[in-house]
């Protein structure tokens, strides 16, 4: 069942609370190394492990994998469901397929890579704090509400799987953003953004940020960075960070 | 634009006891005080004055009077004073109109309309002074039956987690950055002291209170300020904040200017960015999103603390209730419209949501008639004034109260309804440092604990009356209220019967 420092599972029909609770008993008992075989949509898989473990998926994992999170990194091999990386605080998800809505919603530290597409609201809200500033890269496109009410972190959408001259389809991109950024490869609209959301060509400063972050998707993926790097991006900021002020009066 | 708005306020300086020493000018955060240097005399500036009668406190000479401004126009029932004064304000700003505390129109209070029974003849009363009385309360989610082990006679049923209360009073949520860090410790030491749980809000919890987490219930919600394992870690009970009583479906928007150093390192957000609570929360759109929610909460605490769920009081409360406690909420939260806030559109404040007294009736008939009552406790807000209302409130079928609003008028707050715009002369709902001090920890929490010891006597007091030792006797007891001048679908809402009856 067990390797020196791996636990290694065949999941198939265990309830994620039995689930979980066998993750935390491994993790206490000084595993580094966790590899779940037939996963099949248990949810909150790397909630209270808070241990820098590596957890290898292979499988389907269910909603809320890695909320709440605090050290641990995932690698998915397939697809995750729905508020991957929910509120996470920090560690690694990596995933070598789809993600659904609301992935790292109200993520506050920790990086995100994606290779294909994600749902709607995803990076709804994520936040940041001096050094402590949340990463989500997405290799595919995206729906809506993409950085909805933003606050901070870095989200990177790459459309890699975009054919020629087709644009993103997400509507209300960054709308209420008030932190954080968005660097986008690929044709948008104007009317698919936010009206809370500025837009410009990324300088010097901002491809050093993308090659970081691009430089880390690829390396999971198999990808050239610099080929990626070479097509057309956006930068998505927020005109301000008080975007609600003339709201109200007393 | 010359503004048409006539103050509200006159203030009445006594030329005869008004020794000029300006300590009416240095109390009014408003600037409502001001000393002419040329006359060398205090004066008012009389259009700035909210009424927050803090002058009149502080002035050594009793020299201050603060009256309203009688503004009578010609007298009309519909276009009130207040009407006016807010379409004039619509019309200088074309903004919507913020204001602080709860609903303050005249609806009607049902906890005045309620009252109590008391043993006479056929039954003993009890003397609290002599007899042992039992306000002891768990919060927590109740087994449906219990088994023993017939050997030993010990408990076979594992319970859930459950909180002890040595008093069924709970601070109410008020967020660090509405309130100041003076007023969370102040609660937090009171709690700690009175045997009870005061409660973060949706701001975080500030490092230098962790020590007071026992007695501590940690906030999520939708913005998520400050959430991480150490915090959920830190409280004794995790409550997931759907609504709130004072703006139903309305998310908040603590102003930049609030965000302090501090308040940004609590909440993990940079200095002087808008602190914007979003109206949902994101990941929940549904009674099955609200349980994985619960249940990632109780997967982050290892099921080792109640998950409490708080929604304001709406029109469907009783079918949401049930699908809350389906949902796994180990406690749910109803906050009355009369419930307060930091900050609120007005229009919201005064116009949506339901009285608490009649959502808890309903929410705790409809829990009972499909058998989960017990399956998680009943915790009500929303204007609970004093100890007569919260043994109302219990009879009515709640497991505990939250006071925000009657802890806050401990601290000394008037409920000038300033909340919003951060210059609280009396320290309160601010974070202006000058302002802040004005509580004093040692001070604050004895006020609040002292305020809690009075309610615990008067509640043994009515219990003993009726006859009951143990507070668990009158919990959900409808029997022992009667109504006075209620209609019949009104006793039928809340399950008493007329007064006489």
């Amino acid at each position: 069942m067990s390797g020196n420092n791996t636990f290694s599972l065949k999941v198939e029909e265990l309830s994620h609370r039995a689930l979980n609770a066998k993750l935390r008993e491994a993790v206490a008992n000084g595993i580094q190394r966790i590899e779940l075989r037939e996963v099949y949509g248990q949810r909150y898989i790397g909630t209270d492990l808070n241990k820098p473990v590596q957890i290898e998926i292979y499988g389907t994992p269910g909603n809320d994998m890695g909320a709440f999170m605090n050290g641990p990194s995932i690698v998915v091999h397939g697809n995750v469901q729905d508020g991957s990386g929910n509120t996470m605080d920090d560690g690694v998800i990596v995933v070598h397929g789809h993600a659904g809505d609301i992935t790292g919603l109200a993520a506050r530290g920790g990086k995100i890579f994606i290779k294909e597409d994600v749902g709607y609201r995803v990076g709804i809200h994520m936040k940041e704090y001096g050094e402590k500033k949340p990463l989500l890269v997405i290799g595919g496109t995206a729906q809506d509400f993409l950085g909805e009410y933003m606050a901070g972190g870095t989200l990177v959408l790459l459309g890699l799987n975009l054919k020629e001259n087709e644009g993103h389809k997400a509507r209300f991109i960054g709308t209420g953003m008030h932190g954080g950024v968005i660097y986008l490869r690929g044709n948008v609209e104007d009317f698919q953004l936010g009206k809370e959301v500025g837009v410009v060509e990324p300088d010097d400063n901002d491809y050093t940020v993308l090659q970081s972050a691009v430089g880390e998707f690829a390396s999971y993926f198999d990808y050239d960075a610099e080929e990626l790097l070479k097509g057309k991006f956006l930068k998505l900021f927020p005109l301000s960070s008080r975007p609600y002020g003339r709201l109200y009066t007393h | 634009m010359k503004t048409y708005i006539p103050n509200k306020f006159i203030v009445d300086r006594d030329p005869e006891r008004c020794i000029q020493c300006q300590v009416c000018v240095n109390q009014c955060s408003f600037d409502a005080n001001y000393y002419d240097a040329e006359d060398d005399e205090v004066k008012s500036r009389e259009e700035n004055c909210v009424g927050c009668h803090r002058c009149v406190v502080f002035c050594p000479t009793q020299a201050l009077t603060i009256r309203k401004n009688p503004l009578d126009y010609r007298e009309n029932f519909n276009w009130r004073p207040e009407v006016i004064e807010d379409i004039l304000k619509q019309a200088e700003s074309g903004a919507m109109i913020l204001t602080g505390m709860g609903n303050d129109k005249g609806y009607r209070v049902y906890w005045d309309h309620l009252v109590l029974n008391a043993s006479q003849v056929t039954n003993p009363s009890i003397d609290p002074l002599r007899e042992p009385m039992e306000l002891t309360t768990y919060l927590g989610s109740k087994p449906d039956k219990v088994e023993l082990d017939s050997n030993n006679l010990k408990l076979k049923t594992k319970l859930a987690p459950q909180v002890k209360l040595d008093i069924p009073v709970i601070f109410a949520a008020m967020s660090y950055g509405a309130v100041s860090i003076n007023v969370h410790e102040s609660l937090a030491r009171a709690a700690t002291e009175a045997g009870t749980l005061w409660n973060t809000g949706e701001g975080g919890l500030h490092s230098k209170l962790y020590k007071y987490g026992a007695n501590t219930i940690v906030q999520v919600a939708s913005g998520r300020f400050g959430v991480h394992q150490n915090y959920l870690d830190a409280g004794s009970i995790v409550e997931i904040k759907i609504g709130q009583g004072a703006k139903p479906g309305i998310g908040g928007h603590l102003p930049g200017e609030k965000v302090s150093s501090e308040v940004s390192l609590t909440r993990m957000i940079p200095q002087g960015t808008d602190a914007l609570s979003p109206a949902p929360q994101h990941d929940i759109y549904s009674i099955e999103d609200l349980a994985q929610l619960v249940y990632s909460l109780k997967e982050a605490t290892n099921y080792e603390k109640p998950i409490s769920v708080k929604i304001a009081a709406v029109h469907n409360s009783a079918a949401i209730a049930s699908g809350m406690v389906r949902a796994g909420a180990d406690i749910i939260v109803l906050d009355g419209f009369r419930g307060g806030t930091g900050a609120t559109p007005k229009i919201i404040r005064d116009n949506v949501g339901i009285p608490i007294e009649l959502a808890l009736a309903s929410v705790d008939s409809r829990l009972r008639a499909e058998g989960i009552r017990n399956r998680a406790s009943i915790v009500v807000s929303g204007g609970i004034r004093n100890s007569g209302d919260v043994a109302k409130a219990i009879a009515l079928g709640a497991d505990a109260v939250y006071i925000g609003t009657a802890a806050l008028v401990a601290l000394g707050c008037t409920l000038c309804q300033q909340c919003h715009t951060g210059k609280c002369a009396w320290g309160i709902c601010t974070n202006n440092l000058t302002l802040t001090k004005r509580i004093n920890p040692d001070i604050g929490s004895r006020r609040l604990a002292n305020l809690l010891r009075g309610w615990s006597l008067e509640l043994k007091d009515i219990l003993g009356g009726m006859g009951l030792n143990a507070l668990e006797s009158l919990r959900g007891n409808r029997l022992s209220l009667r109504g006075i001048g209620l209609t019949d679908t009104e006793l039928k809402i809340l399950g008493v019967k007329m007064a006489g009856d």
